[in-house]
């Protein structure tokens, strides 16, 4: 495939935009993607962590909402390690663990993006502080499954579900 | 052990062996992102911060030995002369970002050099563990019983909800990256990677050169690996992975069936061509030598070359790269200086396996 922009080295990079379900792809060689702005280059070359602060600000709310959304969060800044908002936005990097409880409300559109749409973990649990979050983890997958039986109206098998559940959260009382 | 361990060979010891579809999978890797609860984050840590960090490291874990990966080193990046810096980026021991930093950054190697813990990147920990050819699920099994010696001693920044909690917001949640290093001259030759990268991105994996962000598919050597990192367990992110890359070595070994049947006289010329350019050239560039060893390697898998291991691809690979040669010369090398002396370790390493 040649290049889109000089029609005359090959595309190496293949651009895939979506805007509000609009898909548009560009395909262009290196030089021309840097020569036109389509990709920032850092030290260390193409880096999708260079994009990323680009996303930050692609909020697809109205810009009123946008306007009030910034002026909210300028102020705001990490107690424990000092980052700005403004500056978590500008770099796309957190500075410490609290930044992720002090940025809270504004993260979710964040990590939809990056990630597909996901919002919460799943998957590997420190050892250390794991039973507990296990425990939570089976008791919140029981009540959805006694919800499901609920509305079947298979009021026995609900009942069993109850009982493990009723288990479960007495063990947890148990170890506080 | 020393520091010289690192730096003599080229390979390391672990791609001597052949793992499971090593004709095509040159090795798999997990990454793993971990940082402290209750101290910043290496990008904005105070100088005596890391420092602590890298105090901690050398007090607890120098000289320890974790299960069959032999004794540990914990080596400080600013000991480092810049060309074993090099070296050990070419041989994906540490990444450039941890050379950058140098001042605060530090690594824990393992004596087989599979397990790598980078201490100070962008992450406070980088746990990574190689293991040859196509085996995922085995080298995540490996990583988390190094991660879950480190938390003994360590307390984890973690949330229920967001998971491991990582510098860059691409990294949280599991902090895992699974990679395969593939070899792929069939797909490549035939202009079918062009056509494959974009599927492949839009199933939220990366298509990479050989190191990683930003370089080129040096030699036809592609680096695949997961893009999300959140809301996936690392299960599935592993699974996901191993079902594109089993498709591709699929796709990869009908190409090189159909050109074997159809172009089979073509072929071998290409491939004993490189040949003879790497048994006699003087003078020959990185980017030169690279595709010639990717057509022998080639030459090797199918058959038309006899006596000559399928490591010397990964070998020669970190051989001819600028940080290694001028580590071989023992001085900075110029441009020119480094092809000549490329040509002849490339001569000399391919006439010692035909005696």
């Amino acid at each position: 495939m040649e290049c889109q922009e000089c029609h005359i080295r090959p595309a190496t990079l293949h651009l895939t935009n979506v805007i509000n379900g609009q898909k548009t792809e560009m395909h262009v060689c290196e030089q021309c993607a840097k020569e036109n702005g389509y990709v920032s280059y850092g030290q260390e070359g193409y880096s999708l962590h260079n994009l990323l602060s680009g996303l930050f600000h692609m909020n697809p709310s109205s810009i009123q909402d946008h306007k009030q959304f910034s002026q909210s969060s300028t102020a705001l800044a990490c107690p424990k390690c000092g980052l700005s908002y403004h500056e978590f936005t500008r770099v796309g990097k957190f500075g410490c663990a609290s930044c992720y409880e002090t940025f809270e409300d504004n993260l979710n559109p964040i990590f939809r993006r990056v990630h597909s749409g996901n919002t919460k973990h799943e998957g590997k649990i420190p050892k250390r502080m794991g039973s507990g979050i296990e425990k939570k983890r089976k008791i919140a997958a029981y009540r959805e499954s006694m919800q499901e039986y609920i509305q079947a109206e298979e009021f026995e098998k609900a009942a069993e579900i109850r009982d493990k559940i009723r288990l479960l959260e007495q063990q947890e009382e148990e170890e506080s | 052990m020393s520091l010289e361990n690192f730096m003599s060979d080229a390979i390391s010891p672990w791609m001597k062996e052949n793992g499971p579809d090593c004709d095509i999978v040159m090795s798999s890797r997990i990454r793993l992102a971990r940082n402290f609860e209750n101290r910043s984050f290496p990008l904005i840590a105070k100088a005596e911060e890391l420092d602590d960090v890298l105090e901690f490291f050398q007090e607890n874990y120098q000289d320890t030995a974790f299960d069959q990966q032999g004794a540990l080193q914990f080596i400080r990046i600013a000991d480092l002369s810049p060309i074993e810096k090099k070296v050990l980026v070419e041989k994906h021991l540490i990444s450039p970002h941890l050379t950058e930093h140098a001042e605060e950054a530090g690594v824990l190697l393992s004596e087989s050099e599979q397990v790598s813990i980078m201490v100070n990147e962008e992450d406070h920990l980088r746990i990574q563990l190689y293991l040859p050819g196509f085996q995922l699920q085995k080298t995540l099994n490996e990583a988390f019983k190094v991660d879950d010696w480190l938390e003994q001693k360590i307390t984890y920044a973690f949330d229920e909800e967001r998971g491991y909690l990582t510098t860059c917001p691409t990294n949280v949640g599991t902090g895992l990256r699974a990679s395969v290093m593939m070899h792929l001259p069939a797909l490549t030759m035939t202009h079918q990677m062009n056509r494959l990268t974009p599927a492949i991105n839009q199933l939220g994996l990366v298509v990479r050169g050989i190191y990683g962000e930003g370089s080129e598919a040096q030699g036809n050597i592609y680096q695949i690996s997961n893009q999300i990192t959140l809301g996936k367990s690392e299960q599935d992110i592993v699974e996901d992975l191993e079902s594109v890359v089993s498709q591709l070595i699929e796709q990869e070994r009908q190409a090189r069936e159909t050109l074997t049947e159809e172009l089979s006289i073509q072929l071998e010329d290409r491939i004993f061509r490189s040949y003879g350019t790497l048994r006699y050239s003087r003078i020959i560039e990185s980017k030169e030598a690279a595709t010639c060893l990717s057509d022998v390697r080639l030459g090797i898998d199918l058959g038309y070359i006899e006596d000559m291991p399928q490591s010397i691809l990964n070998e020669l690979m970190v051989l001819i790269q600028p940080g290694f040669l001028q580590r071989y010369a023992k001085r900075s090398l110029s441009g020119r200086e480094r092809d000549v002396l490329r040509a002849s370790l490339i001569r000399e390493r391919m006439h010692l396996e035909n005696n």
